[in-house]
C-alpha cells in the first residue's frame, strides 16, 4: 500500500469546507483529492480508488428540507452498494458539520429500523438558530479510529442543525453502551483535574445535558460526535480543520494555543491507520 | 393530482418557531397568553399516487425521530383541521413567480427519487389562538407574513393548481414618445417606473425623432436602466456648484476631482510602491497582495429592497456583492464578507412608526437572517461590520455588503472581442427584481410595497455558489475572456456594459426562463439573482459547455459580440431594439446641480459637571447604548471562520466576547500574510461637519486596521455614500463637503481609495405627509490592509497583570456629538477633528512596535472615549485597570479664570503639584469621554517599555496606568487642590477616583441591550 493513504473529498452542491478539509488531510501526510458527487454518481467505482471518504461541512444542497437529508437520500439511492463494500474494506469515512448529519441520516453510523427510519438524528439547536462558538470536547472511549490518543479537545462548531437526538431514551442507552457516542461536549479544562472530572461525572448518562453554551445546542447526552460499530466511520459537529495552525486559536494572542492545533490529530489518526 | 404534505414537530417536542414568534406578537400588542403552532409543508403537483407520496415522506421530505407528517390532496378535511385549543388556521405561501429555493430543491430530489413532479411549492401554516379579526390580521401582516413576497390563505387552503406560468404572446410594443409633451414626458417616466428626470427624457425624444421612429418599451427600458443613478452615478460623477464658508468651488466632476484625484496623487506618491492594480474602473477595487495574487473588494447596499422585505433585500445584497468581485478582472474568488447596517432603534415603539413602514426589530432580524443564511451558505466568512442605531433610519434601514476576493495576477485584464459568444451562467430568469435600478433612484412612500414588489427579489445561495465553484475552474483553464455580473438593470446593464466598445447582438427567446410568459423586455431587464454574463471564444464553448454541465450549472450561449457599435435584440427572429452605444452609453444630458454648506458649529457649552465627580453611571449608560453595546447576537450568528484562515476573529479575549477592532485572516492557508478589514462610520458628527464626520471615519478604519497589525503604508479604502435627496443644494452640500475630506484625509494619510458605491434619495414619505424623514448623511468608510506577518498581530483584550498602559494620540475638547453628550442629552461641543500628520506618525510608530513585539495588546479610542475603550480591554482581558487621567496627552486649555487660579496656586505650592486642569472640572468628562480621533490605548510589559516609548519620541504618547490582579476598572481623576484652611505645608494633592466599577457589571451592562 501507498505510504500515504489517498482522500476523497466530496464535494456536492452547497459544499464548502472541501478545500481547508483538504489542506488538513494534506498537513496530516495524505493525498486528498476533491471530487464532485456527480463524478461518483456516474462512476461509484471510483471511490475504491481511496482509502478514506471524507464528507467535508457545508450546506449541502442548502439544506433545503432538513441539513443533510438531500445529500443523504443521493447517498443511499445511488452509492448505497459501494459505500457498504467500502465500509467492509477496512476503510474509512470522515463526516464534519455537515458531513455528520449526511452519514447520520444515510444510515451509514447505525442502520435504520425499517419503516421507523435510523433511530437518531441531528435536529434544530435549543436556541433556534445558527450559531458560531468555540466548544470544549472529550473523549469517552478508544473505540473510534480517528479519536486514538486523544482525550480532549478544543474546536469550533458552526451549524444550526446540531442537536443530536435520539429516538426515545432506550436508543440513547442502546448506542451509548455501544460505545458509540464517542465524542461529547464538556467543560473548560480550568481547576483541577479531579474537580473537572467530577463535575463532569455528576452529567454522566443520557438526562444530564451541561448548561448552555458547554452543550451549544442541547445535544442529548452532550453527544457532539459518534462512530459506527467498526469504529472506522465517524462524524461529529465540531471542525476539527479549524484548528490545524495555532494562529486558529480563538485565544492565540493570550499564549493558549499549542505547537499545532488539536484539529490536526484526528487527520493524522486517519492517516496512521494506514501506515 | 396536487398533493399537500404537512410537517409539524412531534407532539412531545417544542414547537421553537411557534414559541418565538408568541413572544414577537405579544410584543406586538396581542393578548398574553397568544399561542401560536406551526408546520411547514410542501405542495406537490404531478401525477403521482399515494404510494408515491408516502415514499416522499419517508425518504426525503420527513424526519421521524422528530416530525410527524400528514399529507392528503389539497383542500381535504383532514389538512385544515383546528387544533384544539387554536381558533384559526393562516397559511403563508410564496407568491407566483417568487424564488423558492427550498420547492426547486425538493423537485430535483423526488425526481432523484423516481418521482417526477411538475411543479412543488412550500408554505408555512399556522394555527394561532383566539383573536379579534383585527388582531388577526396584525399578526398575519407583521410577523406572520411579508406580503411584498408573500401571500396569506385564512382558513383551508383550496387551491386547484399550481401556476407555473402562462404561454406569452409577442407582441411588438412601441412608445409613442416622439408627439410627448413635457407633461406626457414626466407622466410617461413616472409610470413607466423609469425615474428619469424630464432633461432626460426630452433628450430620448429628440433622438428618436431624428431616427424618424418611436423607440420600443425595450429601448426605452434600456436607457433608463443605464442612465439610471443606480448604473452612472449621474449625480456624484456629475457637475456641481458647491459653495460653503470657505467660497465656491465649481466641479465639472464631482468624483473624478475629488476621490479619484486623490487615489491618482497617493499613487504618484508612492512611486514604485505603488500597489493600485485596477481602481474606479471595473467592478471592484484591485490591490497587490503577495507574489502570486491580488485582493479585490467592493462594498454594495442594497437599501430600498432590504426596507421593504429584509430578508431577500439583504441576502440579495450580500448575494450581489460577492459576484462584483467575481465579476471583476477575470473573476476573483470570495474570501470574506463584510455587513455594516443603520436601524431605528429596535426598542421604538409601534405607536410611534409612520404607516407603510416595518418596525425596526422586524428590519433587524429579517436583515441579519439574510445576510446569515446567504453568506454562511456560500461558505464565505463574514468577519467584520458595525451596526448604527438613529431614529431617522425608521423608513429606510441602511444595508452595506462587502465582499473581498483573491484574484490571480495573470486574470485582472478583460477583452471580449467581436465574435465572442455571449454566455450565461448559473441561475435562471425570472420576473423577479424587474426595476430594481430605476427603483432605487426613487424615494420611498408608505405605498412603495404595492408599487415596487417587483424589486424585491429573493436569492439562492446554492446556486450561487455552484456558479462560482464552476466559474473559477474556467477561469484557471482560460474558458473565457470576460465575465461581469447580472445585478441592477440585468442584461441591459451586463450586456450594454462589457459591449460598450464593441457592439453586440442578443436573442432573448434562447435565454432560460424559471417560468413561461415573460415578454421581452422583462427577460432583458429581469434582475433575477445568482447570474453571470460572460464573453467566450467560439472555441472554448463546448469545453465551457461541458464543464458546466459536469456540476450541475446551466450556461447558455445567448448572443454575440459584433463589432457594430449597435445593441440589437431579438425575440425569435423580431427585432425587438436596435440602439447606438454612444447615444446609450454617451447621450445622457449633464446635469448640473447646485451645492452648499454650512457647518453646525455650537458654542462649548457644558452638559452638567457632577460634584463629586463621580462618572461610573455614565459609562454604564454609554456601554448600555445602541451604538457601543455588545453585537454578540449577531456576529455569533454568522460563520466567520469558514476557509479556515480565522486568525483574529469580531470577537475575542478570555471568554471570546470581547469587541475585536478588526478582523485578520490568512487568505492562504500555505502562508502567513494576512489581511485586516475593518470600518469606520459615525453619522452622528455629520450632523456638526460632514467634513469632519468623513474625516473621522477614515482615520477610524485607519486605526482600526492599525490596531491589530495592519501596515499603515499599505491600506485601501472604499467609500460607501448613503444620502438623502441631492437635488437638495444643501443635502448635496453635505456630500461634497464629505467628499472632499475623503480627498484630503486619503492625500494626507497616503492610502489610496479603491473604489466606491453611492445610494443617492434614501427618504420616506410617511403617507399624506407633505414632508419627508431623510436619513443622516451616512458614510461608510471600509478599509483593508496588508499584514505582513498574522503572527504579530495583537487583540485588544489585556493580558497580563503588572503591565504597563499607554494613551497614544492627543485627547481634545471634542465631546460634541459623542455619547457622553447623547447619553446627557446635550448637541453642544465640537466634533472631532483629524490631524493626519501627527496620525500618520502615530500609526507607523505603532506598527513598528507591533513588529517588534512590543505591544502585548491594542485597542482604539472611539465612541465613548478613553473611558469605554478601558472598559472594553479589562473586562476582554479578565484583569483590572488602573488609569491616572493627570497622566493623558491633551491639548485642553480651560477657561481664562480657571488659568489664572492655577497659576496662583502654581505660586504657592510646587509648580509640579498642580495639574494645569485640576481647577477646571469639566476636563474630566472631557478626558474620559472626547471622541478625538487618532487614538489608542497600549499594553506593554514593563520590560519591553524603553523600547516601546523610544518610537513614539516627539509623539504624545504616556504612561497612563497599569493592568491590575483586581476585578475593577479604576480611573482616577486630576489631583484637587488643599481644601481652604489646610496649612500649605500640609497640602495633600489627592485624586479623587471618577469611575470604579466591577468587570462583570461593565460587561454586563455591554451585553445585555442586544442579547436578543
Amino acid at each position: 500500500m501507498d505510504a500515504k493513504p489517498r482522500v476523497l473529498v466530496l464535494r456536492a452542491p452547497g459544499t464548502n469546507c472541501d478545500v481547508e478539509t483538504a489542506f488538513a488531510f494534506q498537513m496530516a501526510g495524505a493525498i486528498p483529492e476533491r471530487v464532485h458527487v456527480l463524478r461518483l454518481v456516474e462512476n461509484p467505482r471510483l471511490l475504491y480508488k481511496y482509502q478514506i471518504l471524507c464528507l467535508p461541512g457545508g450546506f449541502s444542497y442548502g439544506d433545503d428540507i432538513a441539513a443533510g437529508r438531500i445529500l443523504a437520500t443521493q447517498l443511499r439511492i445511488h452509492l448505497g452498494e459501494v459505500l457498504q463494500d467500502f465500509c467492509q474494506k477496512d476503510k474509512l469515512i470522515l463526516g464534519i458539520c455537515n458531513g455528520f448529519q449526511v452519514l447520520l441520516k444515510a444510515g451509514l453510523l447505525t442502520p435504520p429500523e425499517g419503516e421507523l427510519g435510523v433511530p437518531a438524528t441531528l435536529t434544530w439547536n435549543d436556541s433556534g438558530r445558527f450559531e458560531d462558538r468555540w466548544v470544549y470536547l472529550r473523549v469517552v472511549n478508544e473505540k473510534c479510529v480517528f479519536l486514538r490518543g486523544i482525550k480532549r479537545l478544543y474546536l469550533p462548531i458552526a451549524h444550526a442543525e446540531g442537536k443530536f437526538i435520539t429516538r426515545h431514551a432506550e436508543w440513547f442507552c442502546r448506542l451509548e453502551a455501544a460505545g458509540l457516542l464517542v465524542l461529547r461536549y464538556a467543560l473548560p479544562p480550568h481547576g483541577s483535574q479531579e474537580d473537572l472530572s467530577a463535575a463532569e461525572a455528576s452529567y454522566e448518562g443520557s438526562e444530564r445535558e451541561l448548561p448552555f453554551p458547554f452543550n451549544p445546542n442541547g445535544s442529548q447526552g452532550n453527544v457532539a460526535g459518534m462512530c459506527d460499530i467498526t469504529g472506522r466511520i465517524f462524524g461529529l459537529m465540531p471542525h476539527p480543520e479549524r484548528y490545524i495552525d495555532p494562529t486558529q486559536h480563538p485565544r492565540w494572542t493570550r499564549g493558549e494555543a499549542g505547537k499545532e492545533g488539536d484539529g490536526l490529530k484526528v487527520f493524522r489518526n486517519a492517516v496512521e491507520y494506514f501506515c | 393530482m396536487l398533493w399537500q404534505v404537512d410537517i409539524r414537530p412531534l407532539p412531545q417536542l417544542p414547537d421553537l418557531v411557534g414559541q418565538s414568534l408568541a413572544v414577537d406578537g405579544v410584543d406586538l400588542g396581542l393578548p398574553q397568553g397568544l399561542s401560536i403552532k406551526t408546520a411547514r409543508g410542501f405542495l406537490i403537483q404531478g401525477s403521482l399516487g399515494e404510494g408515491d407520496i408516502r415514499k416522499a415522506i419517508l425518504e426525503l421530505l420527513c424526519d421521524p425521530v422528530v416530525e410527524q407528517a400528514i399529507f392528503g390532496v389539497v383542500g381535504a378535511a383532514h389538512l385544515n383541521d383546528l387544533i384544539p385549543g387554536y381558533s384559526h388556521l393562516v397559511y403563508v405561501l410564496p407568491r407566483p413567480g417568487v424564488m423558492d429555493p427550498v420547492a426547486q430543491s425538493t423537485q430535483a430530489a423526488l425526481r432523484d427519487l423516481g418521482l417526477s413532479a411538475e411543479a412543488v411549492r412550500t408554505f408555512r401554516k399556522f394555527w394561532v389562538s383566539s383573536l379579534t379579526t383585527k388582531e388577526l390580521d396584525l399578526l398575519c401582516t407583521k410577523l406572520l407574513a411579508n406580503e411584498a413576497v408573500e401571500q396569506t390563505v385564512i382558513g383551508p387552503l383550496r387551491l386547484e393548481r399550481l401556476d407555473i406560468g402562462r404561454p406569452y404572446q409577442f407582441s411588438l410594443v412601441e412608445v409613442p414618445i416622439r408627439c410627448m409633451d413635457d407633461d406626457q414626458l414626466v407622466e410617461l417616466s413616472r409610470q413607466g417606473q423609469l425615474y428619469l428626470s424630464l432633461e432626460e427624457m426630452r433628450a430620448i425624444r429628440d433622438y428618436f425623432r431624428q431616427l424618424n421612429r418611436d423607440p420600443t418599451d425595450a429601448e426605452l427600458e434600456t436607457l433608463a436602466q443605464t442612465w439610471s443613478e443606480h448604473c452612472s452615478h449621474k449625480t456624484l460623477a456629475g457637475a456641481i456648484e458647491y459653495e460653503d464658508e470657505n467660497g465656491r468651488r465649481h466641479f465639472s466632476n464631482m468624483l473624478r476631482e475629488t476621490i479619484f484625484a486623490a487615489t491618482e496623487k497617493v499613487r504618484v506618491a508612492l512611486g514604485e510602491h505603488d500597489w493600485c492594480v485596477s481602481v474606479f474602473e471595473d467592478n471592484a477595487g484591485v490591490v497587490r497582495f503577495d507574489d502570486d495574487f491580488h485582493v479585490v473588494f467592493k462594498v454594495e447596499t442594497h437599501n430600498h429592497p432590504s426596507a421593504l422585505e429584509p430578508y431577500g433585500g439583504a441576502s440579495t445584497g450580500i448575494g450581489g456583492v460577492i459576484r462584483d468581485p467575481l465579476g471583476t478582472g477575470l473573476g476573483a474568488q470570495p474570501i470574506c464578507n463584510t455587513d455594516v447596517f443603520c436601524f431605528a432603534p429596535p426598542d421604538t415603539p409601534y405607536e410611534a412608526l409612520p404607516p407603510g413602514v416595518l418596525h425596526p426589530r422586524r428590519v433587524m432580524r429579517g436583515v441579519v437572517a439574510g445576510v446569515r443564511d446567504y453568506g454562511n451558505r456560500m461558505g464565505i466568512p463574514t468577519v467584520n461590520g458595525a451596526i448604527y442605531f438613529d431614529p431617522r433610519y425608521v423608513g429606510n434601514p441602511l444595508v452595506y455588503c462587502g465582499n473581498v476576493g483573491l484574484l490571480p495576477k495573470d486574470k485582472v485584464r478583460k477583452s471580449p472581442q467581436p465574435g465572442d459568444f455571449i454566455v450565461v451562467v448559473g441561475g435562471r430568469t425570472g420576473r423577479d427584481g424587474i426595476h430594481g435600478a430605476t427603483f432605487s433612484s426613487a424615494e420611498l412612500t408608505s405605498h412603495s410595497e404595492e408599487i415596487s414588489g417587483g424589486a424585491v427579489q429573493i436569492g439562492n445561495p446554492i446556486t450561487e455558489k455552484m456558479m462560482v465553484d464552476v466559474l473559477l475552474e474556467a477561469r484557471n483553464r482560460g474558458l473565457y475572456r470576460g465575465i461581469t455580473d447580472c445585478g441592477a438593470g440585468g442584461f441591459s446593464s451586463a450586456v450594454g456594459e462589457m459591449a460598450r466598445e464593441i457592439g453586440a447582438v442578443v436573442w432573448l427567446d434562447r435565454v432560460p426562463l424559471k417560468y413561461e410568459g415573460l415578454s421581452y423586455t422583462e427577460i432583458w431587464i429581469s434582475e433575477a439573482q445568482e447570474r453571470m454574463v460572460l464573453a467566450v471564444p467560439p472555441h472554448c464553448w463546448p469545453e465551457l459547455e461541458s464543464l458546466c454541465r459536469s456540476e450541475g450549472v446551466e450556461a447558455t450561449v445567448i448572443g454575440e459580440f459584433r463589432s457594430t457599435g449597435r445593441l440589437q435584440l431579438f425575440y425569435h427572429g423580431d427585432q425587438v431594439a436596435d440602439l447606438d452605444m454612444k447615444f446609450l452609453h454617451r447621450g445622457r444630458p449633464t446635469i448640473v446641480r447646485k451645492a452648499h454648506y454650512r457647518p453646525y458649529c455650537p458654542e462649548n457649552a457644558f452638559c452638567g459637571v457632577k460634584w463629586p465627580p463621580d462618572y461610573t453611571d455614565d459609562l454604564y449608560r454609554i456601554l448600555g447604548s445602541l451604538n457601543i453595546a455588545s453585537k454578540h447576537w449577531v456576529i455569533r450568528q454568522y460563520d466567520h471562520e469558514v476557509q479556515g484562515g480565522s486568525v483574529i476573529k469580531p470577537l475575542v479575549g478570555r471568554d471570546n466576547d470581547g469587541p475585536s477592532d478588526a478582523a485578520v485572516l490568512r487568505p492562504r492557508l500555505d502562508s502567513y500574510r494576512g489581511l485586516a478589514v475593518a470600518c469606520g462610520m459615525n453619522p452622528a458628527y455629520g450632523d456638526w461637519d460632514t467634513y469632519w464626520m468623513a474625516a473621522s471615519a477614515i482615520d477610524e478604519a485607519l486605526r482600526n486596521c492599525v490596531a491589530v497589525g495592519a501596515d499603515p503604508a499599505r491600506i485601501a479604502l472604499l467609500d460607501n455614500f448613503c444620502w438623502g435627496n441631492t437635488a437638495r443644494a444643501e443635502t448635496l452640500g453635505s456630500l461634497v463637503r464629505a467628499a472632499l475630506a475623503c480627498h484630503d484625509l486619503a492625500v494626507a494619510f497616503g492610502v489610496p481609495f479603491i473604489s466606491g458605491k453611492d445610494s443617492l434619495n434614501n427618504e420616506f414619505r410617511p403617507a399624506g405627509s407633505e414632508t419627508t424623514i431623510c436619513i443622516p448623511p451616512s458614510l461608510l468608510i471600509s478599509a483593508i490592509g496588508i499584514v505582513p506577518d498574522v503572527r504579530n498581530c495583537v487583540t485588544m483584550d489585556v493580558k497580563e497583570p503588572g503591565n504597563f498602559i499607554y494613551v497614544l494620540g492627543t485627547t481634545e475638547n471634542e465631546l460634541g456629538g459623542s455619547h457622553f453628550c447623547r447619553v446627557r442629552g446635550s448637541v453642544c461641543g465640537q466634533v472631532p477633528r483629524v490631524n493626519p500628520q501627527c496620525a500618520r506618525q502615530i500609526f507607523h510608530a505603532l506598527h513598528q512596535a507591533i513588529r517588534k513585539g512590543l505591544v502585548r495588546a491594542c485597542h482604539d479610542l472611539s465612541e465613548g472615549g478613553l473611558a469605554v475603550a478601558a472598559a472594553e480591554m479589562a473586562f476582554a482581558g479578565g484583569f483590572g485597570l488602573r488609569l491616572f487621567l493627570s497622566q493623558v496627552p491633551h491639548n485642553l486649555s480651560p477657561p481664562d479664570e480657571v488659568r489664572h487660579q492655577v497659576d496662583s496656586l502654581r505660586q504657592r505650592f510646587d509648580r509640579e503639584k498642580v495639574h494645569p486642569l485640576a481647577l477646571w472640572p469639566e476636563a474630566i468628562p472631557i478626558l474620559l469621554f472626547s471622541e478625538s480621533n487618532s487614538r489608542f490605548l497600549v499594553e506593554v510589559r514593563p520590560a519591553d517599555a524603553p523600547a516601546f516609548e523610544e518610537l513614539f519620541i516627539g509623539l504624545p504618547c504616556a504612561l497612563v496606568g497599569e493592568v491590575t490582579e483586581s476585578s475593577f476598572l479604576e480611573i482616577v481623576g486630576l489631583p484637587l487642590p488643599p481644601p481652604a484652611g489646610i496649612p500649605d505645608e500640609d497640602a495633600d494633592f489627592a485624586a479623587p477616583v471618577v469611575i470604579k466599577a466591577p468587570l462583570a457589571e461593565l460587561k454586563a451592562a455591554w451585553q445585555r441591550p442586544l442579547d436578543w
